[in-house]
């Protein structure tokens, strides 16, 4: 009996890990070499690797990057295998810019610097929406230094002046920023100093400046467009004063839609008729390449997470019109391809059009795509709801939170999160979607690669053109998905 | 089960006192979900400032009955006056009643996005509209009070199931609610630390907090309540002060159940 009884003498002390199991050896062993059968299949693989890459990388560095032809490179190579780059280095603008004027026309200037700059204020307006690790400050100077080398390269007098004061603001506050550490500047903004307004203010704008900068035009619309919603927030205000919160949004929206079908265009008109102020108009069949697949890509992906929300959340609702609806709506439009979507936009809906009226095609490709992707991401956002404890909704019932506090601040917080990678999944598959616009003679990457391969003199390209197009989507689509990983790794709050 | 936790201080609790303002009036309520009768014809009075511990076997109604009160459970008959308004379908009363009931769940339902401080200030900032500043030294004040002041900038993921429970009660606290609702708020947790939030639970009696506690600790029970009630298929079998309720239990049903949890 007396063998069953054990007592403990001293506690044991914290040893480290083998050796086999830690650093680099470790490392090797356990998952390379780890059993007979697993070093067979690893050095398999290596040997797969080795014939990929031997025959890949002679091609991928061929000398033919000035190559004029097709022909061209064929003498270059003298009969050896290797790529003929000659295309990218000649077509490289137009697959990023598809027609979009390059001042090559009689009569017109270069106007790139404008989706240029629109792609570049595009990050300058998602850091702040993106990265909360990055100050205000640094968020200014990226705005104000964007600016200002683009007013500064547009020559002019004015211009220039312009540009050298936005610049020198920039300078200004980036000396500032590298002046000052954090701990201090945080007790000066504890103790009342002036902060620099929040840059979130810049993305809000951007959605109005982007399309001005594209498609140019008058200024007085996109601030027409603008006003609309400033209106509408200040209708809001005083009437959920008076009247209750939905008496003000149906107020606000309201006067907002008379503002944009009735008093929207003369105030552009009477405007544009006092300050003539713009920039030379582009028309959308100009727009191709990257450019066009980001402007679709940013476009969709930006609406169809709200929208997606809202459907999610209509979806659950216990108001059964408004269910219906968003069933239908939902059901309807994952039921049908892309590809029908965009056939209706560019062929059915000039039919139901008032005859004379010129509804922007890629305007309709743009509601198309994103009407596609908001039904996809209504469901991916439900399934985040879905997954949430009831025991949330609960807590925040008790607590006193109404319905839409609670969507707001326990709900749909925690629900976005859980769904992170299908969000972004959808949002992955919308930009390389966008690709299918070529088949209603939209002239994306892929259209102008189709377009590139008809001139004579680089008939018979194909690996060069498609490796690059695939190239460029892979950075933005494995970007994204970084940034997925970043954000999920940030947002945890189980352990540190 | 555990009766046998002891707590530290046998204090005289006759300073606890009940007015005899009624806090909330339960008369003739029936309750259904879908054709199933889960309450029936419940009459209950609560005075301010008394305790009140409900037992009952699992899937007696007891869950049901508490969430009635802060109107997570709609009833169909009867009626429920809490401070003087009445639930009813009226939005207004309903938040005025949930903004006056605090209540603390099973799993404790912390909201894991937010830090214990976040989780505090979140209802007094967004329903009372309290400053930020405010909340925050409110939260810190209850947060002590729970005794876990140190936590505050941790994510609830990171506390262990007593300290949770022991924040869902200072959050709870941070509304200045004048009844308290507890549902099993000890059934989740390892032995070790139900006398952690018990002890919580028991000071915030002697404040003279009015509480309705769903719970089978039993040494908890004869130490602060006023009132135990039995409930059994949907209906109050038995209430009587605890020491007789214990010692001197009447109905069967109530002899039974003591039977099998003692
Ligand atoms: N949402 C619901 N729908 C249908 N039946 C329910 C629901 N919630 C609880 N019930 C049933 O009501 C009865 C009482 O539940 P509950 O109040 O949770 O019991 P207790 O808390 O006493 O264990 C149980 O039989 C349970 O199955
Ligand atoms: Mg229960």
């Amino acid at each position: 009996m007396s063998d069953l009884s054990y007592v403990r003498a001293e506690m044991l002390p914290e040893k480290a890990p083998p050796v086999s199991t830690s650093g680099a050896v470790g490392w090797v062993r356990e998952n390379l070499f780890n059993g007979v059968g697993n070093s067979i299949l690893t050095i398999l693989s290596l040997f797969m690797v080795y014939l990929v890459l031997s025959a890949l990388l002679p091609w991928v560095f061929s000398p033919t990057w000035n190559a004029a032809s097709l022909n061209d490179c064929r003498t270059i190579l003298a009969g050896h295998e290797g790529a003929c780059w000659g295309v990218i280095n000649e077509r490289w603008p137009q697959l990023l810019f598809g027609f979009y004027p390059n001042g090559s026309e009689e009569g017109t200037v270069d106007q790139r610097w404008r989706p240029i700059l629109t792609f570049v204020l595009l990050f300058v307006a998602v850091i702040p929406v993106l990265f909360n690790m990055i100050s205000r400050r640094m968020n200014w100077v990226l705005l104000l230094g964007a600016l200002g080398i683009a007013f500064v390269t547009r020559g002019g007098v004015l211009t220039m002046i312009i540009g050298v004061a936005l610049l020198a603001g920039a300078a200004y506050v980036a000396f500032q920023l590298f002046n000052t550490n954090k701990v201090d500047r945080a007790e000066e903004i504890a103790s009342g100093a002036k902060r620099l307004p929040n840059p979130l203010i810049f993305s809000a704008v951007f959605p109005f400046l982007a399309p001005w900068l594209l498609w140019g035009g008058s200024i007085w619309g996109p601030i027409g467009a603008l006003l609309g919603f400033v209106i509408g927030a200040l209708v809001f205000r005083a009437v959920t004063a008076v009247a209750g919160s939905l008496m003000g949004i149906i107020a606000a929206v309201l006067s907002a839609v008379i503002w944009w079908l009735f008093l929207m265009g003369g105030f552009a008109w009477a405007m544009e008729s006092i300050i003539s102020l713009g920039l030379e108009p582009v028309e959308s069949r100009k727009f191709g390449g990257f450019m066009l697949s980001i402007t679709i890509g940013v476009v969709a992906i930006g609406c169809s997470l709200p929208i997606g929300i809202v459907l999610a959340l209509g979806r659950q609702s216990d108001l059964m019109i408004v269910k219906s609806l968003c069933v239908g709506f939902i059901e309807f439009i994952r039921g049908v391809p892309l590809i029908t979507l965009l056939f209706v936009a560019s062929t059915l809906l000039n039919i139901f059009m008032p005859p004379g009226s010129n509804f922007d095609i890629i305007v309709r490709v743009l509601i198309m795509v994103t009407l596609f992707a908001s039904a996809y991401m209504a469901e991916v956002v439900r399934g985040g709801l879905a997954a949430l404890p009831k025991g949330q909704y609960e807590a925040a019932d008790a607590l006193g939170l109404d319905y839409w506090k609670a969507q707001r601040l326990i709900i749909m917080p925690q629900a976005l999160k859980i769904s992170i990678p299908g969000i972004v999944s959808t949002f992955i598959g919308v930009f390389k979607d966008t690709t299918l616009v070529s088949i209603i003679g939209l002239l994306d990457p892929l259209g102008l690669s189709n377009a590139i391969r008809a001139d004579a003199n680089w008939n018979g390209v194909v690996w060069e053109l498609y490796g690059f197009i695939a190239l460029m989507f892979f950075v933005f689509c494995f970007s994204m998905s970084r940034y997925s990983m970043y954000l999920e790794r940030k947002l945890r709050t189980d352990h540190h | 089960m555990s009766t046998s936790i002891e707590f530290d201080h046998h204090a005289d609790r006759s300073h606890m006192s009940v007015s005899d303002k009624v806090a909330i009036e339960i008369t003739g309520m029936n309750k259904w979900y879908g054709n199933f009768h889960v309450l029936r014809d419940i009459n209950l009075t609560v005075n301010e400032g008394e305790r009140i511990v409900i037992c009952g076997p699992s899937g007696s109604g007891k869950s049901t009955l508490i969430r009635c009160i802060n109107r997570l459970e709609e009833h169909q008959e009867g009626s429920i006056i809490v401070d003087g308004t009445e639930l009813s379908s009226d939005l207004k009363n309903v938040d005025k009643v949930r903004s006056e009931v605090g209540m603390v769940f099973q799993h404790f339902n912390l909201f894991p996005h937010l830090t214990i401080l976040e989780n505090c200030t979140l209802a007094p900032i967004w329903v009372r509209k309290t400053p930020r500043k405010e909340a925050e030294e409110m939260a810190m004040h209850f947060l002590e009070k729970v005794k876990i002041p140190e936590q505050a900038h941790k994510y609830p993921g990171m506390l262990s199931g007593g300290q949770q429970q022991r924040v869902a009660i200072a959050r709870s606290l941070c509304m200045m609610p004048r009844i308290m609702l507890f549902d099993e708020p000890t059934s989740a947790l390892d032995p070790e630390m139900i006398k952690e939030v018990l002890e919580t639970m028991i000071s915030l009696a002697e404040e003279g907090m009015t509480m309705l506690c769903v719970t089978h600790e039993m040494g908890f029970a004869k130490e602060v309540a006023n009132r135990v009630i039995f409930m059994d298929a949907g209906q109050i079998v038995e209430q009587n002060e605890p020491n007789e309720f214990f010692d001197n239990p009447q109905s069967e049903r109530t002899q039974l159940f003591l039977s099998q949890i003692l």
